[in-house]
């Protein structure tokens, strides 16, 4: 740093060409890893927009695969019942915990859970899985079933709800709760009609982001929904269940042509409802952060 | 309102239910995992067989558990093949992951900046399955006609880095790590970029009054202020890359009892290898097989809780330090 500043003039032209050409290839590299984060991405949506979309046709929505060929009916049908479900688990306990943190949190207690809840989304979601394979599956004797999956979803999206739920909640501000107690409202009417209302679109895109989460999992569900070929008969237990996710992970290895269509087309599924989400919420979410 | 209302105490049950699901989730494992962890002992970690035993004779009396004959529950491949994939991982994605922040900070213009950061936000949430799909598709061939011997004609002198001493396929330690690279490369970036917008604005009038070229601001001045953030997005990054699962398991071969010779040799990790195992593990009447899977998972579970743990208390005291 000093020999910049001693550096005399006359002397710095050559130095000063190299910094400039420092520079240059520095800001080159950039460039360069902007593009080896951008281009695998842009392949990989183009590369199963391109396969799936070949295979898809009516019959990939009316009827259901036998593990070779045939439809996805079965496993979109069971994607939708295992994602909705989990969120019937996940969102009243996610917003709950995350009105608790946001309305009473700013305690030792509050940073505790705060730091708890962090700390399990980063939990392997094989180690969930197998979690709920000794408990619910073995343990309570449901066996594959699609309350198992749910819950093991709704396990790994209630941090991730519950924060998002306090950033937003956050956000609104204190002379709203402070007028609404003012007029008397109860705590419970404060929390509700006024806070959760004011910061509703937060809670609705951690939700989405929670959906999106639960579509596109799959360690966790391999040992707790299992695999079935048939659509959903409506039973939460003691009956297995199919997904989108396991069509792509089993049907890639299949040595059939059809197989590989069916696998890419549930891809195509999976990536546009995560997709269509995340870059949803982004988009409406911006102007206001 | 000195009294708790039975609202708040009831929100305050609901949101202690998270660390409860975390006590419940090491205690079950722990208590289905505890004779397989009095069986193993020292061997779990220090020995590179897994082997299920002889299925088809009556089980043995083994060291006071009832095991089948031969049966031995060795990690240590699976650990190395862990450590090394996240570590090659990391050292892929850290320059990568540096270089995409400051691009997005520094050198994108200013209408595009929101599409370009949302792109490599996107990175972060393409399922697992569906990178492990490409990697398949896309990447192990890659590795395979090109990559591969790419790296066996630079580097082929050294046996690591030769592609002849290993199958050829692609699949192996090089595809997890890039695969691994693709998906913690973001989560750096993100965290980097965040932290450089937050960059005072003095400071870069500074170093640019001092006539440092704009490169050189951002290297010199504002990359030494968030080191901090930086290394809690590494640690943050290493946690999501060790518990990986799916991805890792489509394109790291499967390998089992063998520790990788060459960076393109197929691998297991921890994760995966939970994964794959526990439909033969169930053929074990004695069910030694299924709780040592059950080991496998709590000690992935306690070192991803140790990484996580340390890497949220390193973000949190950069804040706290950013904003004193």
């Amino acid at each position: 740093m000093s020999a910049t500043f001693e550096a005399v003039p006359t002397k710095r032209s050559s130095l000063e060409r190299r910094r400039m050409i420092t520079s240059a290839i520095g800001w080159a590299l950039c460039g360069l890893a902007f593009l080896l984060v951008a281009i695998p991405l842009l392949d990989l949506v183009l590369t199963i927009l391109i396969k799936g979309a070949s295979a898809f046709s009516i019959t990939l929505f009316t009827t259901s695969s036998n593990g070779v060929k045939g439809g996805l009916l079965a496993a979109i049908v069971g994607t939708a019942v295992l994602s909705l479900g989990s969120l019937v688990f996940a969102v009243p306990i996610g917003v709950g915990a995350g009105m608790y943190l946001s309305e009473y949190g700013q305690n030792r207690l509050g940073s505790v859970i705060r730091f708890l809840s962090d700390t399990l989304t980063g939990m392997p979601s094989v180690v969930l899985g197998y979690f709920s394979y000794i408990t619910m599956v073995i343990g309570f004797g449901w066996q594959f079933s699609a309350l198992a999956g749910s819950i093991t979803l709704a396990i790994m999206i209630v941090p991730y709800l519950a924060r998002i739920t306090e950033l937003s909640l956050q956000r609104v501000p204190v002379s709203m709760r402070e007028a609404a107690f003012a007029l008397g409202a109860r705590e419970r009417t404060v929390a509700f009609n006024v806070v959760l209302s004011a910061g509703l679109p937060g809670v609705v895109t951690g939700v989405l982001l929670g959906l999106a989460i639960s579509v596109g999992e799959t360690a966790p569900l391999i040992y707790t929904a299992g695999w079935s070929n048939y659509v959903w008969n409506g039973k939460f237990i003691h009956q297995p269940i199919g997904y989108l996710t396991y069509v792509i992970w089993t049907f890639i290895d299949q040595p059939y042509k059809s197989a590989h269509a069916l696998a890419f087309a549930a891809a195509l599924l999976v990536m546009l409802v995560v997709l269509a989400i995340n870059i949803g919420v982004r988009i409406v979410l911006r102007p206001k952060i | 309102m000195k009294r708790a209302s039975g609202f708040r105490l009831s929100l305050t049950g609901i949101a202690l239910l998270i660390p409860l699901a975390l006590f419940i989730i090491v205690v079950f494992l722990a208590q289905y995992a505890w004779p397989a962890i009095g069986f193993n002992g020292i061997r779990f970690i220090g020995t590179i067989d897994w082997s299920l035993g002889n299925l088809y004779m009556n089980p043995v009396t083994v060291r006071g558990y009832s095991v089948p004959l031969g049966a031995n529950y060795g990690i240590l491949a699976f650990i190395v093949g862990t450590l090394l994939s996240s570590f090659l991982a990391l050292l892929f994605a850290l320059p990568v992951a540096v270089g995409t922040a400051i691009f997005l900070a520094e050198a994108a213009p200013d209408r595009l900046r929101p599409a370009l950061s949302m792109l490599v936000e996107l990175v972060a949430v393409v399922p697992s399955v569906v990178f492990g799909l490409w990697g398949i598709y896309v990447l192990a061939p890659l590795i395979s006609h090109y990559i591969g011997p790419g790296i066996t004609a630079v580097f082929g002198f050294i046996p690591f880095f030769n592609i002849h001493n290993s199958t050829g396929s692609g699949f192996g330690l090089l595809a997890a790590a890039i695969v691994l690279a693709l998906m913690i490369t973001p989560i750096i970036a993100t965290t980097l970029y965040d932290a450089l917008r937050q960059v005072p604005r003095e400071l870069r009038e500074s170093a640019v009054a001092l006539g440092a070229t704009r490169f050189e601001v951002v290297t010199k001045t504002m990359l030494p202020t968030v080191r901090v953030t930086l290394v809690g997005g590494v640690v943050l990054g290493l946690g999501r890359a060790l518990g990986e699962t799916m991805a890792v398991l489509m394109v790291s071969g499967g390998a089992l009892n063998y520790l990788p010779k060459t960076i393109f040799t197929p691998i297991s990790t921890m994760a995966a290898f939970i994964l794959s195992q526990l439909d033969s593990a169930l053929s074990d009447p004695t069910g030694m097989a299924v709780k040592s899977l059950a080991e496998i998972a709590l000690v992935l579970f306690v070192i991803t809780l140790a990484v996580n743990a340390l890497a949220r208390v390193i973000v949190r005291g950069a804040t706290l330090v950013r904003n004193v």
